[in-house]
């Protein structure tokens, strides 16, 4: 997230709210969004899968596995029509490179050269399948090949490596147009969500053995190399945390979304009247239902 | 429904484990049947209805897929073509999405296009439903988009009966058939024939509830609103409801609907999903032509806001059918309801 240039675009699955926090949406707005009030980046409409923020060029987190890969090559073809030199940058699990959805857009974007990044957030696990146990090619960066695509893997643990790997590759993007895949090792330490315990597929020490490469954890001992004291680095997290405390309250604070507007957003200004006349007669549903945007509709 | 043999006798259970009882059953009575899908195998199933079948039957014949449903639907369509049985999970009803072109264009299509020449004999089961905030992507039920396809065979089960029946009968038909699932449902209990041989047949619905002043039609999730609600106007309004249960909506069972309407002479249909182009629409006009001078009302009809689900809690619930909103609309169309003259 660091290498993303301002003008740089940022397009993601269901995990979005730390890629959010990283593009400078304010945690207010992400924690709103999943305490479903108002002040959400999307109003309470998208939740905890669906944070976005377009004025920072992140164009949504989307939930349904490589749904968002054909959308990037589309930000990164619109990129192209309008003459800018902006790159897109593309998360997806490594569960989605099987889906046929991250080979046509590979296809098509080494085929149209166009400026996209995509990222694999390789944490080894979809689910609960290792991917060894769902992909045919583990080492996943190397299918790039097959689309005349630069592919590189790193160690998505480590800050630095991470840094200089997405900026070289979003460079490249930028000024010569050429797309590349980002392999990205890391490892997720729960499970998949709120009901997995994760433990069913693999053991704790594998668990343990994992967050001994703790990417904050390294960090931490890095700075403190650098002269850092400790006081210094809990000052950060206590910082953190109160962050956190005030996103919270913020999103308390904020008022739920309005009944009477449930189809707020769903299409532009002027579809209110097309609708009317399928009003008469209907099941219930749109005839209570403001069809035309506007949080005022 | 076939009859049980009291021999055998019911065994009290919840419908994900009559599920998993009717593919055990089937994977012992023939070596055909295979189960593949996403985390069917080490991980027990994303709703745990197959716990169990790998340490049973092994990893040949419980089968986990990666995140590839164009795929794997697709290889279930090819193996059906060879004879073999596959029972297709698919984690939910959302992501049958990116395999829609092997069901519809493929699957759907191979008896007739071929002139009868090759028949595809495989079951796709996947849950359907919302109400968890899951958003737009993850809560819908396009069940009447499948039904709406010849070639296929669509059952809803809505009971623990019906799911070990109904489930049971599709890995036996000789056609491509979709039992949708319902997520609400999973952990609702009932008693469950326990004789291998019971079947529930496909095409048939049930009088779920019988009544005498209007009928309410609908098909898994919202027939178990259309029972609560039906016991509610009972109790609350002296209405006597009967609530015909679908169970299947392609075929679809026209005559338990038009004998149980012409006996109500009012109808509501209801579903969880959006109601324009839903199956309440088609239901509707069925009744329109068959029930014409039966009806005292306007058939009604109930289902989701037409909106994509919103994740506000507030907005959701408000965007769902709900069993007040159902209550009101029978007896909006009884005449008793808010603004009856
Ligand atoms: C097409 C589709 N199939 C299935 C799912 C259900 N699902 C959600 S996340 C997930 C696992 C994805 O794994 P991975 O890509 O490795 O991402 P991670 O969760 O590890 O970040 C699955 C199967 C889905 N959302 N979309
Ligand atoms: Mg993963």
């Amino acid at each position: 997230m660091h290498a993303l240039a301002e003008e740089d675009l940022l397009i993601t699955g269901y995990r979005s709210h730390g890629f959010a926090l990283a593009r400078g949406v304010p945690p207010e707005a992400v924690m709103a969004e999943l305490f479903g009030k108002v002040d959400g980046c999307a109003h309470g409409r998208g939740g905890s899968m669906h944070v976005l923020d377009p004025s920072r060029g992140y164009y949504g987190g989307w939930g349904i596995v490589a749904g968002q890969l054909p959308i990037a090559t589309g930000l990164a073809l619109a990129l192209r029509r309008q003459g800018k030199d902006q790159a897109v940058l593309c998360e997806l699990g490594d569960g989605a490179v099987n889906m046929g959805a991250w080979h046509e857009s590979l296809n098509l974007a080494g085929l149209w050269n166009l400026p996209v990044v995509f990222l694999v957030v390789n944490n080894r696990y979809g689910m609960g399948t290792a991917v060894e146990r769902a992909s045919a090619e583990p080492d996943l960066y190397k299918r790039a090949a097959a689309y005349r695509i630069h592919g590189e893997r790193v160690d998505g643990d480590d800050l630095d490596t991470m840094i200089e790997a997405a900026d070289r590759l979003l460079t490249i993007a930028r000024t010569e147009h050429r797309p590349a895949v980002l392999e990205a090792i890391t490892y997720r330490y729960r499970g998949h969500s709120v009901a997995d315990a994760g433990l069913a597929y693999r053991t704790k020490d594998e668990i343990a053995e994992h967050q001994k490469a703790d990417p904050i954890t390294r960090e931490r001992a890095k700075l403190r190399d650098a002269g850092l004291t400790d006081d210094q680095l809990d000052a950060i997290d206590a910082h953190a945390d109160e962050r956190v405390a005030a996103a919270v309250q913020a999103a308390l604070d904020s008022p739920e979304p309005s009944v009477d507007r449930l189809a707020y957003g769903m299409h532009a200004l002027g579809s209110a009247e097309q609708f009317a006349r399928m009003r008469p007669g209907s099941p219930f549903g749109e005839e209570a239902l403001t069809f035309d945007a506007g949080l005022g509709a | 429904m076939s009859t049980v043999e009291a021999q055998t006798g019911t065994q009290v259970m919840n419908y994900r484990e009559a599920l998993r009882l009717a593919l055990r059953e089937e994977m012992e009575r023939d070596e055909r049947v295979f189960l593949m899908g996403e985390e069917v195998g080490v991980f027990e199933g994303a709703y745990k209805v197959s716990a169990g079948l790998l340490d049973q039957f092994g990893a040949e014949r419980v089968r986990d897929t990666p995140i590839s449903e164009e795929g794997f639907v697709g290889a279930g369509v090819g193996a059906a073509m060879l004879g073999e049985r596959p029972v297709v999970e698919i984690m939910t009803l959302n992501f049958l999405l990116v395999a829609m072109d092997q069901v519809i264009n493929h699957a759907a299509k191979i008896g007739a296009m071929f002139g009868g020449e090759v028949r595809c004999p495989m079951v796709i089961r996947t849950p359907n439903g919302a109400g968890n905030q899951l958003t737009a992507q993850h809560s819908q039920s396009f069940d009447g988009w499948f039904a709406g396809t010849p070639g296929l065979k669509v059952v809803t089960p809505a009971n623990p009966t019906d799911a070990k029946g109904l489930l049971k009968a599709a890995i036996r038909d000789e056609d491509p058939v979709l039992v949708i699932e319902n997520l609400p449902i999973y952990k609702e209990k009932g008693e469950v024939p326990l004789d291998p041989e019971f079947v529930t047949p496909i095409g048939l619905a049930a009088v779920a509830r019988e009544g005498s002043d209007i009928t309410i039609v609908s098909h898994s999730f919202a027939t178990v609103r259309a029972l609560h609600v039906a016991e509610r106007l009972a109790e609350e309004h002296d209405v006597s409801a009967e609530v015909v249960d679908l169970r299947s909506l392609r075929p679809l069972d026209v005559e338990t609907i038009t004998k149980s309407v012409a006996k109500t002479n009012r109808v509501v249909c209801v579903e969880e999903g959006w109601a324009s182009y839903g199956v309440t629409a088609e239901i509707a006009a069925r009744i329109g032509k068959a029930c014409f001078d039966d009806l005292d009302a306007p058939v009604e009809r109930v289902g989701m806001a037409e909106v994509p689900l919103p994740y506000a809690k507030g907005l959701e619930l408000a965007a769902m059918p709900n069993e007040d909103r159902l209550a009101a609309a029978v007896l909006a169309t009884l005449g008793m309801g808010p603004g009856a003259a």
